[in-house]
């Protein structure tokens, strides 16, 4: 197995009276981008500070190329990374200028720092900006000066902390797809902190979500997705159904539930007995009008009430109330809710495979 | 308030002729508060920097410290200079009491928490964050306080301002550790004082004129410096 490029172990921060960041063991293997996701509040531009020797921890240390990265004597370490915050931070001076802070900081002769800086400025689109001075472009022109002052060091390890939350949507998906092609045709190793699920899953091989100051899952998008590690991590990763139940019965990687006085068939690690949430993605559910039977091979059927239906650009998400106070999240396409002529009161079946129901402990 | 006007009248002759002596003075209020205004400026900056970023133990009463420096009453800076180099105190031997080395010394205990603490107020505008950019660019701590100072340099030039302010203006420490003495330690503050009060006003007009004149020439020079900043 490939070595980690680096690694932190056991770091502890406090930062706030009962709360603290903590976070056993993560890593970062050569060529991967790490996605760190997590609400905001919840420590992920703390632990980016961790990682880039820019905030000592309390306890815990940080390890890069198997070496303990030394917080008092960090330039070395800072020297083989860089580093993009959720403000571009350009200084007086021309965007060429910007670019090349970074290679003027590192040493590099003038002819160098001009080629590489007008490289990365020509990959950014910002060559023709080069004798303008950076505190009048634009906040995504502003945005793309910071990545390619960053992106012109060639760091080891590039770490972005919401380096495009304050953009407008349009600029922001546009820059997230340039940044995309270029951290691939580079293979650079980057960690990438966001709270946007779609932005971080966009980019990411993996996903580390951090809840609290505390590290909950690590694992591929997939994983994240389909299996998170517990209702938080399903929150945050676009689960709006949570369903109380009870397993009554584990056969074959299927758990056999009790929710609501329905039984139900999900995925998950359970025992007999044992009191969970079933977790359920808005798309992972289907409608269907109360006055047909369901065509569909999923074993859930739970027949309900609509409560509300409620457009949000292009689905409508509706709400479906099931037996005793049973709540269902769905999100399905305008053309849908014509076809079922959808509105509020109306009684539907909601069906969902077993195989898109996954369990977490209560 | 005719006299004031003849006073007025007789200050203008007194510039246009040349008067050695009146100059004399001013080109000595310029050394001496110019010089404070440099040992302020080298210690106070490093001072502010060091208070504002490294946040040492107890950073809060240091602070308060600083800001209450700023309002130090001058006649109680001379008090405690004359008391250090009167001759028979700590440092009478040096033999500086009455010499412009002791004004310059006054002068600048007076201008330095001045610079100290708009440094420290000037650095402390800056977003915290850039500090954080700014070392994961790879910058030392040299080059990042460097870079700092250059940002903040509009609000360092207004502590420079300001300290040379506090040291052209004052009197009272310059009169009890200078002593006034003819062509030696008499500046246009104590020079006005004394043709005040022996009522040479005319001569106090004249000595008040360029004192302000001093005063806004090097602030206008340090002003343009900012302002062209501030358009570039």
């Amino acid at each position: 197995m490939t070595e980690p490029l680096l690694e932190a172990r056991d770091l502890w921060l406090p930062r706030r009276a009962n709360w603290a960041l903590d976070v056993p063991y993560l890593a970062l293997y050569p060529g991967e981008i790490l996605t760190i996701m997590g609400p905001n509040g919840a420590g992920k531009s703390t632990l980016v500070a961790i990682l880039a020797a820019l905030l000592p921890p309390k306890r815990g240390e940080v390890r890069f190329r198997g070496q303990p990265v030394d917080f008092r004597h960090s330039l070395t370490y800072r020297r083989r990374i860089a580093v993009v915050l959720q403000r571009p931070y350009l200084l007086r001076g021309t965007v060429e200028d910007n670019v090349a802070l970074g290679l003027r900081l590192h040493g590099f002769p003038r002819k160098e720092r001009q080629r590489r800086a007008r490289l990365w400025m020509e990959r950014l689109g910002i060559l023709d900006l080069a004798r303008q001075s950076a505190r009048r472009l634009s906040g995504g022109q502003a945005q793309r000066v910071a990545l390619a002052r960053a992106l012109a060091l060639e760091p080891e390890i590039l770490f972005l902390d919401e380096p495009f939350q304050a953009l407008d949507m349009p600029t922001r998906m546009h820059l997230l797809e340039d940044l995309r092609a270029l951290l691939q045709k580079a293979g650079l190793t980057a960690v990438y902190v966001t709270h946007d699920l779609n932005e971080g899953l966009a980019l990411a091989h993996r996903v580390a979500v951090l809840v609290e100051g505390k590290l909950r899952q690590v694992g591929t998008p997939e994983e994240v997705l389909a299996m998170p590690a517990d209702c938080e991590v399903a929150r945050l990763v676009g689960v709006e159904t949570f369903l109380a139940a009870r397993v009554t019965r584990v056969e074959d990687g299927l758990l056999y539930l009790e929710s609501h006085g329905l039984p139900l068939m999900a995925l998950g690690r359970a025992q007999v007995g044992e009191r969970v949430r079933v977790c359920l993605r808005p798309e992972a559910l289907t409608l269907w009008r109360a006055d047909t039977i369901p065509r569909s091979s999923a074993r859930n059927r739970i027949p309900g009430r609509v409560v509300t239906v409620w457009p949000q650009g292009a689905l409508v998400k509706v709400v479906v109330e099931g037996p005793q106070g049973m709540r269902l999240v769905a999100r399905i396409t305008r053309p849908a809710v014509e076809d079922l002529e959808l509105r509020e009161g109306q009684e539907v079946w909601v069906t969902f495979k077993a195989s898109a129901a996954w369990t977490v402990p209560e | 308030m005719e006299t004031l006007w003849q006073g007025f009248l007789e200050a203008l002759h007194l510039l246009l002729s040349g008067d050695p002596e009146v100059w004399a003075i001013a080109w000595r209020s310029l050394r001496i508060s110019g010089l404070a205004t440099l040992i302020s400026v080298a210690l106070g900056i490093p001072l502010g920097t060091y208070l504002a970023l490294r946040r040492p133990p107890g950073q809060r009463m240091w602070l308060s410290a600083v800001y209450t420096g700023m309002a130090l009453p001058p006649v109680v800076v001379g008090l405690v200079v004359a008391l250090l180099f009167w001759r028979s105190g700590p440092l009478g031997f040096l033999g500086w009491m009455y010499t412009p080395r002791a004004m310059v010394l006054a002068q600048t205990v007076l201008a330095l928490p001045v610079v100290a603490g708009l440094t420290v107020s000037a650095l402390q505008q800056l977003d915290p964050h850039l500090r954080w950019q700014l070392l994961g660019l790879g910058a030392s701590h040299g080059q990042m306080v460097w870079l700092l100072w250059r940002e903040a340099r509009l609000f360092l030039l207004a502590a420079v301002m300001a300290g040379f302010g506090v040291a052209i203006s004052e009197v009272g420490a310059s009169l009890m550790v200078g002593g006034n003495l003819r062509r030696y330690t008499r500046v246009l503050t104590t020079a006005v004082v004394l043709e005040t009060r022996r009522g040479d006003f005319a001569r106090a007009i004249a000595l008040g004129l360029i004192l302000l004149g001093l005063a806004f020439f090097v602030n206008a020079v340090l002003t343009f410096v900012q302002q062209r900043d501030v358009e570039a």
